[in-house]
């Protein structure tokens, strides 16, 4: 039994209760009153537990209330507290004080599920806007999604910081560059930013709810769309999620195909990231020749598997493009290619002094407060905390380590030049996995019937992306169709960490410090 | 002879007002070779200013009469700027009217307006580029006059035409005092047009911005005159650093010959100076705000450090 369910059960006991629809079996779910709720995670942050997620579930449809879930990780285990609520008071004790990131889950479980949390500090709407109705719960299975909302008179009360010659700038939600909206409010004094608060919300399009509506087919298409710059990831997390309900076993080779498709993705991602946090500092060399391999990168994955950024490959049960020997061998050669030339951007980068005097010590994320709002992915492996699905909750081809021997770059400075190096170094480390999976592709299969989900079981699965770890939760209804969809992007996570990271540093690093950061803002605006 | 010299006057303007979008556009190009990429065309800054001037402008409701008369005075004084300062003969006859360091003056003028400007409709980037516009300015214009005293001081004027002639004749040849004069206005013309690595021109993020910031409320006509007065402050520049440190090719008589040979001369310098101005552009990363401090303080402390080997070895 993993550490963090024994340390429950020594607290709980009797009314600790171990729930096996829970898939697959490696992650452990257990149900308790929703008094203990909160009281749970008072044990399990004694237990060095990290927050992963915490949602709420409409379980009507099984004849039951409402359900909250919190998702806890540490180390190579996953654990999910659930408890049931009624459905005339769903309210639970908040979990917020205990962990900083159920702060925003709360307020978007209660925004969009009406289910409340007792004690939290602040109520107000989390994604859904203030001119929708109050009582308006888009994700309840009352909600009729085809109906249009009528729109209300509301108001948002910001954060306001008071004094001689403080002053706030509204940036956004619609920026100057080509990107996606998100509100961000400074309380400055001078330069020095003394408050920054983010209002996001802006590309909601009620996914979660939608997959609701869906077949466990099409439900691969959506995750491929949750974020389009990591479609790879969410879509082969939404496959093992339905594959760890179907107990399907997808084929070896498929596994080894999704490997390089993700770490394709995620170097393609990077080298963009690389070249834009750059471009902030107006170094814009390093952009234009980032963005030109980039490009090869991607123009390479359009010939080969039909697709740019390789959306739609993914399904439940394997793979939808194979790679033949000449396409093995285009690839080998474009590596060696894009390695040589990023090695040569990479001592440009190293050698500049103008461009390390920007990045370094910059949006200091420090490693306590990365571990109290559990970041994840780059930002929390930029800030010492070595975290990594690829290697602690390890899914194949992943979990042959003997054979990928993975090194992740782990930093503890925290700042932009941390961040810009996790992902430098994560361009070598996925262009030599590639490599490797390319020598020793295994021959076979690439795609099996997946199998269809019983009824009231529930799937897990964790997948490294670009950004970092993507969490999809799903439920079976009573007829076998989707009755609930989880989604946690890095995102939901590390825009926290943003905010976190600005106070202190001057209003023109903002936009460096924020690119370094690079969050979705559709993949947290579900 | 005077017509003449009008004459002389009214073409060195038109040269000013009309190459200088083709200055912006060869530096541009030569930026996008730098970096590896094919470049607009070098008439794009043209095509940009006729866009801008055929759109209309979008006002404010709270704007006031300094936001509408700004961009008229900053096009205004940049090219009586461009009428002060040789570029194609050192005889011009409006440069009794302003010597160098009223042209510093001219240059702060535009520049007040155009942060009285920024703040005037209210928005916070504007307060912040204007705030920003000022600090530069405190750090950069003692810095400029005190480049531009050692410069005047090596040769024994402060007007324009009088310093050209000098530096023409050759007697200020190897004056130590010049040299740092010299760096100390590099540096200065790098802040005050706005190139990096004090301020980028190409930036789309408001928050970075320091010039731009405050005409970001600007559109229509509005914003292509002071567009195209941004482009002539960075031609009057390259046009000032050649006329106090390089006048050679400049006309001395009135033949029209003459005069066209300066003006191809002058232009071959602007198009060098693009070359130097870029390689400078490229190679660097934009400082941090509060490091503009140190890199004006350095650029003031190379003109004292002129203006002391003045008085020491001169």
């Amino acid at each position: 039994m993993s550490m963090l369910a024994k340390a429950l059960t020594a607290a709980f006991g009797e009314e600790l209760m171990l729930d096996t629809r829970q898939l697959p079996s490696t992650v452990v779910c257990c149900t308790l009153p929703r008094e203990k709720f909160a009281e749970a995670a008072k044990i399990l942050k004694k237990a060095y537990a990290l927050l992963a997620a915490e949602w709420a579930v409409d379980e009507t449809p099984f004849g039951r209330g409402f359900a909250v879930c919190a998702c806890f990780r540490w180390g190579r285990e996953y654990l999910i507290v659930k408890s049931e609520l009624s459905a005339d008071d769903p309210s639970f004790p908040s979990l917020t004080k205990k962990f900083l990131p159920a702060y925003r889950f709360e307020r978007q479980m209660q925004s969009l599920m009406g289910v409340t949390p007792m004690g939290h500090p602040d109520m107000r709407p989390w994604i859904k806007f203030e001119d929708w109705p109050q009582d308006a719960y888009p994700l309840r299975k009352s909600f009729d999604a085809t109906k249009s909302m009528p729109r209300v008179a509301g108001d948002y009360q910001w954060a306001r910081a008071e004094g001689e010659g403080v002053y706030e700038i509204p940036v956004g939600p619609v920026h100057a560059g080509i990107i996606e909206p998100g509100h961000f409010r400074f309380q400055a004094v001078g330069e020095m930013i003394v408050n920054l608060e983010e209002r996001l919300g802006y590309v909601h399009k009620g996914t979660e709810k939608r997959f609701e509506a869906l077949s466990w087919k099409d439900g691969a298409k959506l995750a491929g769309r949750v974020s389009g710059d990591t479609t790879v990831a969410h879509s082969i997390a939404y496959s093992m999620a339905v594959e760890s309900m179907t107990g399907c076993r997808v084929p070896e080779r498929a596994h080894w195909l999704r490997a390089i498709f993700l770490e394709r993705e995620r170097i393609a991602n990077h080298l963009g990231d690389i070249g834009a946090i750059c471009n902030d500092a107006a170094f814009a060399f390093m952009l234009y020749q980032c963005s030109r391999l980039r490009e090869l990168v991607l123009r390479m994955n359009n010939r080969l598997f039909g697709h740019r950024f390789i959306m739609d490959k993914v399904f439940p049960g394997g793979v939808g493009v194979d790679i033949d020997n000449s396409g093995r061998s285009d690839m080998q050669a474009e590596l060696e290619a894009l390695s040589s030339d990023f090695e040569k951007l990479v001592v440009i980068y190293d050698e500049n002094a103008s461009l390390e005097d920007r990045v370094r010590e910059t949006g200091i994320l420090k490693p306590e407060q990365a571990r109290e709002l559990c970041v994840v992915g780059i930002v929390a492996r930029a800030s010492g905390m070595n975290l990594d699905c690829r290697i602690f909750n390890p899914f194949p081809p992943y979990d042959q380590y003997d054979r990928i021997e993975l090194d992740v770059p782990v930093k503890i400075t925290g700042d932009v030049h941390a961040r810009t190096y996790v992902r430098v170094e994560e361009v070598r480390e996925s262009i030599r996995i590639i490599r490797y999976i390319l020598e020793n592709l295994p021959e076979g299969p690439i795609v099996i019937a997946p199998g269809i989900p019983e009824s009231d079981t529930s799937g897990f699965a964790a997948v490294e992306g670009w950004r970092g770890e993507i969490i999809y939760w799903l439920q079976a209804g009573p007829a076998g169709e989707i009755n609930r969809c989880m989604v946690r992007d890095p995102s939901s996570l590390n825009w926290l960490g943003l905010e976190q990271a600005i106070p202190g540093n001057i209003v023109p690093d903002f936009p460096l410090c924020n690119k370094s950061f690079n969050q979705s803002y559709s993949g947290h605006d579900l | 002879m005077m017509l003449g010299r009008l004459v002389t006057e009214l073409l060195q303007v038109a040269l000013l007002v009309g190459a200088a979008p083709l200055f912006v556009g060869w530096v541009r190009m030569l930026k996008c070779w730098t970096q590896g990429r094919t470049s607009a065309s070098l008439l794009q800054p043209y095509r940009d200013l006729a866009k801008l001037f055929s759109k209309d402008v979008v006002l404010a409701e709270n704007a006031s009469w300094i936001f509408r008369f700004t961009p008229y005075l900053v096009f205004g004084t940049t090219i009586i700027a461009g009428a002060v300062v040789p570029m194609l003969t050192i005889n011009l006859p409006l440069a009794p009217i302003a010597d160098v360091i009223v042209l510093v003056g001219l240059f702060a003028i535009a520049r007040f307006f155009t942060a009285l400007a920024g703040m005037d409709i209210g928005t916070a980037f504007g307060g912040m580029g204007s705030s920003r516009e000022m600090m530069v300015a405190s750090l950069a214009e003692p810095a400029m006059l005190m480049a531009i005293f050692t410069v005047s001081l090596a040769n024994k004027s402060t007007s324009l035409s009088h310093i050209a002639e000098v530096m023409y004749s050759g007697q200020s040849l190897l004056k130590p005092s010049l040299a740092f004069a010299f760096i100390a206005f590099i540096l200065i013309t790098l802040a005050e047009t706005g190139r990096i690595p004090v301020d980028n021109p190409s930036t789309h993020l408001e928050l970075t911005m320091l010039h731009e910031a405050m005409v970001l409320e600007y559109s229509g006509r509005h914003l292509a005159l002071i567009e195209w007065a941004g482009m002539m402050k960075l031609f009057l520049f390259m046009a000032l650093g050649s006329a106090l440190f390089f006048p050679w090719g400049i006309a001395i008589s009135d033949g029209p010959l003459e005069i066209a040979g300066a003006g191809i001369i002058i232009l071959a310098k602007l198009a060098a100076s693009g070359i130097v101005l870029v390689v400078i552009e490229t190679g660097l990363a934009k400082m941090r705000l509060f490091r503009l401090t140190e890199f004006l303080g350095s650029a003031f402390l190379m003109a004292t450090l002129g203006m002391l080997s003045f008085f020491i070895l001169e």
